[in-house]
């Protein structure tokens, strides 16, 4: 009884302001990711040789540095450079930048896999090259993209937590707070588990619902 | 014909693969209303032909002109004005696939044309009604057979309002039973005067529409002249040859 009582006006006050926090983090950095994974996965693929380059360098070093080496050159780096960051706003910039990375590479794929008929059939209606991209092959690859960039976005919900790393006290930085408190590890970090898996499974959920609200014959999905 | 004007004008167009050369020095003039059909074995420089005239292919050599004024394409603005004159039909279509039939047609009137989508969906609607379609606009290219997806592509190079089209073999990729639907369509804008540059094999098709037969191989023009002429009595052996053998293959009918 002791126990539920603690439980219910102690650590649950705490972890739904933790909450609060990791959703004012998730949410924008997924946008902004998927925003300028479009926009990098097209250079890619559309942009002229220099362009493929630079977006390539991009996604090759975005990928390739720890996240939460990433997230320490803004927070902790950047200040030597006269720029001071909140650590929300460090924290937003750190994994829209290398979740939009990762975004890139699902994007690029979709942009691939639209049949090069259609962007000469563009072409030849005097479509100009970004229009075509606007028009045409972006919204075919969007679709096609989604599934993975969802799974992204998924991803992006449990990585949110290195945000206590900079001082940005999310989610798993409160329980972290209490636990070390109260010495019930357990306990919190089974709740905080939890509550992972409920976002998770509600973003999993609305993916399928944007999934299936954008199918059109001929972009079925495989049923067996 | 001597006293209608020329709409097109190709001169020299020559393209180059690495080493190989699959288009050279093509020379072609189309008058006003003319319709002239490309013919040749595979890989003879027909499809690359017809991509060099509207720069789907960007050629080593050549210029090109339309209503005597030429083509820069080097110069974006140009470019995509002068696509816009150019219908192109395609072997295999490419539709949008994520566009119904009626959006396949609106979307460059819209887009490109910048008309409203008022005036772009009336548009839409009488051009494909025109080619037999009016039953079908709400349906995606998924939904349509082969032939139809055919008729949508041509409703959708005619609602530009084109000056010349271009058909690269525009029924290779039907079932024999939809080819004459697609035909009946191109022999209808034929009658209406339009200015056709065609790849075909359909020679029987060819021979009864056609101004003039063009035969390439190899990335030349070997030989250009009237049906009559060029089926039965052409002055190149391989021309003989060739018109020959795919008489004998695809027939005289259509």
């Amino acid at each position: 009884m002791e126990e539920l009582l603690f439980i219910r006006f102690e650590v649950l006050p705490a972890l739904l302001k933790g909450l609060v926090v990791s959703i004012k983090l998730i949410v924008p950095s997924a946008f902004f990711g998927l925003f300028i994974g479009i926009i990098i996965g097209a250079l890619r693929v559309y942009g002229s040789t220099i362009l493929k380059k630079a977006a390539d360098t991009y996604v090759l070093i975005f990928r390739g540095f720890p996240l939460v080496v990433q997230l320490f050159i803004w927070y902790f780096g950047l200040p030597h450079i006269g720029i001071y960051l909140s650590p929300m706003v460090a924290s937003i910039v750190g994994f829209s930048l290398c979740s939009s990375a990762y975004h890139s590479e699902y994007v690029r794929g979709a942009f691939l896999s639209v049949k090069t008929g259609q962007t000469m059939g563009a072409k030849a209606l005097g479509f100009s090259k970004l229009q075509m991209i606007r028009f045409i092959t972006l919204p075919q690859a969007f679709r096609r993209a989604l599934p993975g960039c969802g799974n992204e976005i998924i991803y992006l919900i449990k990585y949110s937590s290195l945000a206590y790393m900079i001082t940005c006290i999310e989610l798993t930085g409160q329980g972290k707070i209490i636990a070390s408190e109260t010495f019930k590890y357990t306990e919190i970090f089974m709740i905080i588990g939890a509550i992972y898996l409920l976002l998770t499974t509600i973003a999993s959920w609305i993916l399928h619902r944007v999934e299936n609200s954008l199918l059109l014959p001929g972009f079925e999905h495989y049923k067996a | 014909m001597a006293h209608r004007k020329t709409i097109l004008r190709i001169e020299d167009m020559t393209k180059r693969y690495g080493s190989k050369t699959v288009l050279k020095n093509a020379s072609l003039s189309l008058k006003e209303g003319e319709l002239k059909i490309l013919i040749g074995p595979s890989g003879g420089g027909k499809s690359t032909l017809l991509q060099c005239v509207n720069f789907l292919v960007k050629p080593d050599k050549g210029r090109i002109w339309l209503d005597g004024e030429e083509i820069i394409h080097s110069r974006k603005k140009e470019l995509y004005a002068y696509r816009q004159k150019v219908g192109m039909i395609f072997q295999d279509f490419n539709l949008f696939d994520h566009l119904t039939a009626l959006q396949n047609v609106q979307i460059a009137l819209v887009k490109v044309k910048k008309k409203t989508k008022e005036q772009a969906r009336t548009r839409a609607i009488n051009e494909l009604e025109r080619v037999g379609l009016g039953d079908h606009i709400k349906k995606y290219p998924a939904q349509l057979s082969g032939g139809q997806k055919q008729r949508v592509s041509i409703a959708r190079a005619l609602a530009m309002d084109p000056k010349v089209m271009l058909l690269d073999e525009p029924t290779s990729a039907l079932d024999p039973e939809l080819i004459s639907e697609v035909l009946d369509v191109i022999i209808n804008l034929r009658l209406h005067g339009m200015t056709m540059i065609m790849s075909t094999h359909q020679i029987g098709f060819a021979s009864e529409l056609a101004d003039e037969l063009v035969f390439l191989e190899d990335g030349n023009i070997l030989e250009t002249g009237p049906p009559k002429k060029m089926l039965s009595d052409a002055d190149c052996e391989r021309t003989r040859e060739f018109c020959s053998k795919i008489t004998e293959l695809y027939g005289n009918s259509f």
